[in-house]
């Protein structure tokens, strides 16, 4: 009797036991299920299917109809990719190196213990919290061709007015103008924790050596803030790559394809057009291209970036 | 490189005001047109200044245009989001700093390996998931998919692994539980790394575009970035009171970039990387 309770006590404990051990290895995978049934429905899932439907004819709803293998690569490649990769590209050059620069010279400015610096590195830091549909809404104003500040001010100096957004020849860059603008915030506050972390002593110690101001900035500040420059330059090309928001608010393409980046392209081609195999395929592209130039990029940097 | 003398000081302020009055003037602009006269508006020369300030432009623009209703829609959307992924992110962040479990390295690295893929891949069929659900045009299409992030994740962990595992260790023989730990012990611990990541969230979800874009079809459904779409539309050249409705989408982010600059701007650096 006695022996038997026992037995049977030490059985339930066991199997509490058990159960226990089962909670315990169980329970990590509790932690993650919420993330990881998220992430499934909304990025690995996804991923696959923009793969799956990129191969296929889709029908207006984004079923997929015909089975066409790489034939939508084919055809983007040599047709409207390629064509809004170009102006892509040449939108990335108009506002990424601009953007670094002047963010460096503000932050130049800013970086000065004088009184008030505080006020200015708010003030430098202030496109940080404009939203690009705002700063779009605001441009559409000032850029307008008639009664526009920016061509008055453009006027006052004998300049003719531009037609920022109806010239095939300008609308790049006016859309280039806000996104600088927009973007510009961020490149300040990058640009000057990077001076921050410039150790004092090296400044003194060029002084010694008789460095006036600007072989300072050439040859301390700059090589020491590299690795943020460099930083500050790969987010800014994938950034700029990712531009879509100006160019709706703005000039939605036109005029003429002049501003026709490629997110713009591949809204159109879904959520216009309902050709949802062929936008799927002109996405893959473009993470294609943009894992390239991030690799490239890298590949030229490292040899001239200098880490401490 | 710090500039000593008295005339460099000069030409420094100097540079200081103009530059600020450069960045600057697109928001100032905004303000001072919101104020004008409609006669001032749209004159040759521009006016820069109103003569003076006309407030109803600000209640014309809220009368005849759902201001308040989007700033109250971005405001559920971005709150929700930003508790969720708070919430998913550092319930996965403790995991991956603290436990240890089968499968674990290869789960992270496949968490990892969703931060390189750009949204424009996953959009698409995004946009078909919540049209099939039925929930386009809802508050629940504008969030689900923004519930959980492998960058919220990875920036928590980061943070929880600072906490040293002796204190987890002493706190079990002690006889707390795991989930009492992460929940009284390492949250609060990682307070920093949960105000970084949550401030980041709620700006960007708060300036999203492209999703709200394409799921809200009906005019009380836009989100703020919409709204500010489609104010141009509706006003016409009213530039007047477009710029009232401007200043007011502009505000909550203003005074939240003032709030918590320091967050933000922590979060934004982290996040950038993330395609």
């Amino acid at each position: 009797m006695r022996a038997g309770t026992e037995a049977a006590f030490r059985s339930k404990g066991g199997s509490n036991w058990k159960l226990g051990r089962w909670a315990e290895r169980l329970e990590p995978y509790l932690y993650i299920a919420p993330s990881l049934i998220l992430l499934s429905i909304f990025v690995f899932y996804p991923i696959i299917r923009s793969v799956y439907l990129s191969l296929y004819l889709t029908d207006p709803l984004g079923n997929p109809k015909v089975f066409i293998g790489l034939r939508h690569y084919a055809t983007q490649l040599t047709g409207g990719f390629f064509q809004s990769l170009l102006v892509t590209l040449k939108f990335v050059l108009y506002t990424v190196p601009v953007g670094l620069v002047l963010g460096f010279i503000l932050a130049l400015l800013a970086y000065q213990p004088v009184k008030g610096s505080r006020f200015f590195q708010l003030v430098f830091s202030s496109p940080l919290a404009v939203s690009a549909a705002t700063g779009a809404t605001i441009f559409l104003m000032m850029l307008n061709p008639v009664s526009g500040i920016v061509n008055y001010l453009l006027g006052l100096i004998g300049i003719e007015p531009v037609r920022w957004l109806t010239d095939p020849k300008w609308a790049l860059w006016a859309v280039g103008m806000v996104s600088i603008w927009l973007r510009l915030g961020f490149n300040f506050v990058l640009m000057l924790s990077g001076l921050q972390n410039v150790p004092e002593e090296l400044y003194e110690a060029a002084l010694v050596d008789g460095a006036g101001p600007w072989a300072r900035t050439i040859h301390v500040t700059l090589p020491m803030i590299s690795p943020t420059i460099f930083f500050a330059l790969v987010v800014g090309v994938i950034h700029a790559f990712q531009v879509f928001t100006e160019i709706d608010m703005m000039t939605a393409g036109g005029p003429s394809g002049a501003t026709n980046v490629v997110v713009f392209q591949i809204y159109q081609e879904a959520f216009r057009k309902y050709e949802f195999g062929s936008a799927s395929a002109q996405a893959i592209l473009l993470f294609i291209v943009m894992v390239i130039l991030t690799y490239f990029q890298f590949r030229l940097g490292e040899r001239r970036v200098h880490y401490q | 490189m710090i500039i000593a003398d008295r005339f460099s000081k000069v030409l420094l302020y100097l540079a200081l005001i103009l530059a600020a009055l450069v960045m600057m003037f697109p928001i100032l602009f905004a303000v001072s047109t919101s104020l004008m006269d409609p006669s001032e508006v749209n004159t040759f020369p521009p006016t820069l200044i109103p003569s003076s300030p006309r407030w109803s432009n600000y209640v014309e623009v809220a009368r005849s245009f759902p201001i308040f209703r989007y700033l109250l829609n971005s405001l559920i959307v971005s709150t929700a989001v930003t508790l969720g992924q708070v919430l998913t992110a550092s319930l996965s962040a403790y995991a991956f700093a603290f436990m240890k479990f089968w499968g674990k390295n290869a789960l992270f690295a496949l968490f990892m390996s969703t931060m390189m893929v750009p949204w424009e891949i996953t959009i698409i069929p995004n946009y078909l998931t919540i049209r099939s659900w039925k929930l386009l045009d809802s508050y629940p299409g504008l969030i689900l998919p923004f519930l959980a992030t492998a960058f919220g994740t990875f920036l928590l962990r980061q943070f929880f692994m600072q906490i040293p595992r002796e204190l987890e260790e002493a706190a079990r023989i002690d006889g707390c539980g795991r989930f009492r730990f992460f929940r009284s012990i390492a949250v609060p611990l990682a307070r920093p790394g949960l105000l970084t990541l949550g401030a980041y969230t709620f700006l960007s979800t708060w300036n999203q575009y492209l999703w709200p874009l394409l799921v809200t079809n009906s005019r009380l459904m836009r989100t703020v970035q919409i709204g500010t779409r489609f104010l141009m539309n509706e006003e016409g050249l009213q530039y007047h009171r477009i710029m009232a409705g401007v200043v007011l989408f502009m505000l909550p982010a203003l005074v939240f970039l003032l709030w918590g600059q320091r967050y933000l701007v922590r979060g934004m650096m982290a996040g950038s990387v993330k395609g």
